[in-house]
């Protein structure tokens, strides 16, 4: 009996995308309910009990999140979600100090929020420099320390990939970043309640969480900003200048509780969890390897969050796959991305081959991931790929010692 | 993506799947697509002595709407000459699967893929014949 059975329909598939998102925890959802009703005051109301008691709530939350990553209640601010925060992170930093600095360092697997916001950037006539990884998915430390000039404002690196789950090495490129004085941005968005974060220690200034990658609400995120030394960012939002003037308007206050809430019971729980996690990734990954050879884990499987695994099946596309495992909830290539035709530029970073990109699955166990469900999605999983490669053309050349790549295709 | 209800059917329950003896004189072969792309389609057929084509096979990498093209036409081209065979459009494909916009590209590839096998199977004929004449 896990606390998901109250929420998950018997007819549903099972669910394997938690880095798309998650389903809120019971508790969570709990300790939101009265604010939604008779806590209904507004924060920012300072003449009667109906704000008091609501801005209680949410500066509640705020010291909750802070604690998750080391930070104090002050330095933290809600947003919408970590698209929000990431676009305030960056474009906010580089507004304000435009007059002397005018380069950011980003890498080319952030998500899109951050690529696109730098591309705007760009436009107005910021430099920026988009590291490449290695074929782990990690970044090259040399590279962003060669990468940094006097000119660069902002180094945004995110913590954890949306796709693969590798760890980027936090300790040091914050180190690197106080070394050189360029501000540090994290997009925390996969990072934040699952590995352990410490902004004093990591030298973190700007970080960007998500409320519903964490158990907690839709349409809620936050920011830290730090404030010693003090990091200062042209606001996007402006207006009633709440939240120390970094984003205006009237909280949502039974959202912010539920992040705060979300934030209390991931830090409480996150070694024990992680340790479960690692065996069903272990699990899976054992099950799969007993029963399917030319499967490749795409991205680095020790620096990854356990809740994580990017396979390729060779010789099966990701798409027709999908459409077989009906029993199972996941992603082919970017979630992002799955209008276009494209394979993942994250996996095609990682110097992954077009056709192999083709065949990848996007598999994110959580927190109401159960062994039961581990060992149905092996099977599944097992099942339709070997059907598929009976059907595969390309399977069937890789049997008769035909390399494919000798092939002069077509390109259409 | 939501798919037709025939398309589904022949994405589960794929008509013709395998492969016929490349090297037979009466079996034509188009490969068809690229791995890069994510489709590669391959089909068969095989010409009976009266000119009807008695068998066809198929095998596709890609994603289910290219394979549910490729079982499609396997099922079409049986019983027909190579000539009428060669008439089936892309577009007769991508309505009967009722295929969504971004996936008409794999009715255009299961229509070159029978343009492939069929003029693998004029190539054989012809030689034949040339080694035939030769041989007068």
């Amino acid at each position: 009996m896990n606390a998901f059975s109250q929420i998950r329909r018997n007819d549903q598939p099972i669910y394997l995308d938690y880095q798309a998102t998650t389903p809120m925890d019971p508790r969570v959802l709990e300790v939101m309910l009265p604010y939604f009703t008779y806590k209904f005051g507004n924060p920012h109301s300072r003449s009667h009990s109906y704000g008091w008691e609501a801005e209680a709530g949410v500066e509640k939350a705020r010291g909750q999140l802070a604690k998750l990553i080391g930070a104090d209640e002050k330095e933290v601010i809600f947003t919408s979600g970590a698209t929000e925060s990431n676009n305030l992170a960056i474009r906010g930093v580089a507004e304000f100090y435009k007059d002397r600095k005018n380069h950011i360092v980003t890498t080319v697997t952030e998500h899109k929020c951050v690529l696109d916001t730098c591309r705007h950037l760009e436009q107005s006539g910021f430099e920026v420099t988009y590291l490449p990884v290695q074929k782990n998915g990690l970044i090259d430390l040399e590279a962003l320390r060669n990468a940094i000039t006097d000119k660069t404002v902002v180094v945004s690196i995110m913590a954890v990939n949306n796709e693969i789950g590798v760890i980027q090495p936090l300790e040091e490129i914050g180190r690197i970043c106080r070394e050189k004085k360029v501000f540090f941005h994290t997009d925390a968005a996969q990072a934040a309640g699952k590995i352990p974060l410490d902004v004093e220690a990591m030298n973190i200034d700007l970080m960007s969480i998500s409320g519903h990658k964490i158990y907690g609400p839709k349409g809620i995120g936050a920011l830290y900003v730090r404030r010693k030394p003090r990091v200062r960012l042209v606001p996007l939002i402006v207006g009633g200048g709440q939240e120390r003037g970094f984003r205006s308007g009237t909280l949502p206050t039974p959202l912010c509780v539920g992040l705060g809430e979300a934030a209390e019971i991931c830090l409480k729980e996150m070694d024990g969890e992680a340790k479960r996690l690692k065996k069903l990734q272990e699990r899976m990954l054992k099950g799969l390897n007993a029963k399917l050879t030319e499967i490749v884990v795409n991205g680095d499987l020790e620096h990854r969050i356990p809740g994580n695994l990017n396979i390729s099946f060779a010789y099966v596309e990701g798409e027709s796959l999908m459409m077989g495992i009906k029993g199972l909830s996941v992603s082919s290539g970017s979630a992002c991305t799955s209008a276009s035709l494209e394979p993942s530029y994250v996996l095609r970073a990682l110097g992954v081959e077009e056709e192999m990109a083709h065949t990848s699955l996007r598999i994110g166990l959580g927190r109401f991931t159960t062994e039961h469900e581990v060992d149905t999605a092996v099977d599944e999983l097992v099942r339709h790929v070997n059907k598929l490669r009976a059907m595969s053309p390309l399977w069937e050349m890789a049997q008769e010692g035909i390399d494919i790549k000798s092939i002069e295709w077509a390109a259409h | 993506m939501t798919y037709s209800a025939k398309l589904i059917d022949h994405y589960e329950n794929p008509r013709n799947i395998g492969s016929l003896d490349k090297s037979s004189e009466d079996v034509g072969t188009g490969l068809v697509g690229a791995p890069a792309c994510g489709d590669v389609m391959k089909l068969q057929i095989k010409v009976g002595a009266d000119g009807l084509i008695e068998d066809a096979k198929f095998k596709t990498f890609g994603c289910g709407s290219a394979i549910a093209s490729s079982s499609l036409v396997t099922e079409w081209v049986k019983g027909k000459t190579i000539d009428e065979a060669e008439t089936i459009k892309n577009t007769d494909i991508a309505k009967h699967l009722a295929l969504p916009p971004v996936k008409i590209h794999c009715s255009v590839l299961a229509e070159d893929a029978i343009k492939a096998a069929i003029a693998d199977y004029r190539t054989k004929i012809a030689k034949k014949d040339e080694t035939r004449d030769a041989a007068e």
